[in-house]
């Protein structure tokens, strides 16, 4: 297992993002695909930089696991902020027109959209995210 | 990311290179306050825009309600991967993409 721990802020997303693409791309993962989990990671880790710690600043560790026979990446994020559960909001409406349109859970609706699995729990004073891709 | 503006008249294109993520889309929003103004037909050519995240629909949006007001706005030259998340999202149909 490969992980990178960082004090959850904006200026650390690259750091996050370079990590995962890095391995990803060790494992030979397709572009489009790692395109897709960046995202996932960016949207997951913008959510515990801006809400998890708010308005101090903690650490956030985000774990990659890889299995074959089917390929597919496993990654964790863990943070130790406040309890929040991002699958319990809300799936925006993405078929309202303009000015009834918020931008309001986007993030975690992109998530969803991008990964085959995921789940969350709350155990030791910690938030766990658990996902899976397969590629 | 880099912004590259070129103006003509009350008609504005703002090329938009690399990655519109969380950390840059502050300072499209940033530029996009000033810039807009007097500006009836914008226009975003995501020709070298690699990657949109959230953050980046977010200004999207905001560029988008304020050009309903007071002219135009289009997207053009999109690439797959921003396609994409346009789709994904419904803003594909909010706006006009060419």
């Amino acid at each position: 297992m490969e992980k990178i721990t960082v004090d959850a802020t904006i200026e650390n997303l690259q750091n996050v993002i370079d990590f995962a693409a890095e391995q990803l791309e060790n494992r030979d993962c397709p572009m489009k695909t790692s395109m897709q989990l960046q995202l996932v990671i960016e949207e997951i880790f913008v959510n515990i930089s801006s809400y998890a710690y708010h308005p101090e600043i903690g650490p956030a560790t985000f774990c990659m696991e890889f299995e074959e026979n089917p390929t597919a990446v496993l990654m964790t994020f863990i943070d130790g902020g406040k309890p929040y559960n991002p699958l319990e909001k809300e799936d925006p409406d993405t078929t309202l027109d303009i000015d009834e349109r918020d931008i309001g859970g986007l993030g975690i609706f992109l998530v969803k959209k991008n990964v085959d699995e995921i789940s969350y729990e709350y155990a030791d004073g910690k938030n766990i995210l658990h996902m899976k891709r397969f590629f | 990311m880099e912004i590259k503006k070129e103006q003509n008249g009350n008609a504005l294109t703002i090329k938009v290179i690399g990655r519109l993520d969380a950390g840059s889309a502050p300072e499209l929003s940033k530029e996009l306050t000033t810039a807009l103004n007097g500006v009836e037909d914008l226009t975003f050519d995501f020709a070298e825009l690699k990657y949109i995240a959230s953050a980046g629909l977010r200004v999207l949006l905001v560029a988008q309600k304020r050009m309903n007001k007071q002219g135009s706005m289009k997207l053009i030259n999109v690439s797959e991967a921003v396609m994409e998340v346009l789709d994904m999202t419904g803003f594909a149909s909010l706006m006009t993409i060419v």
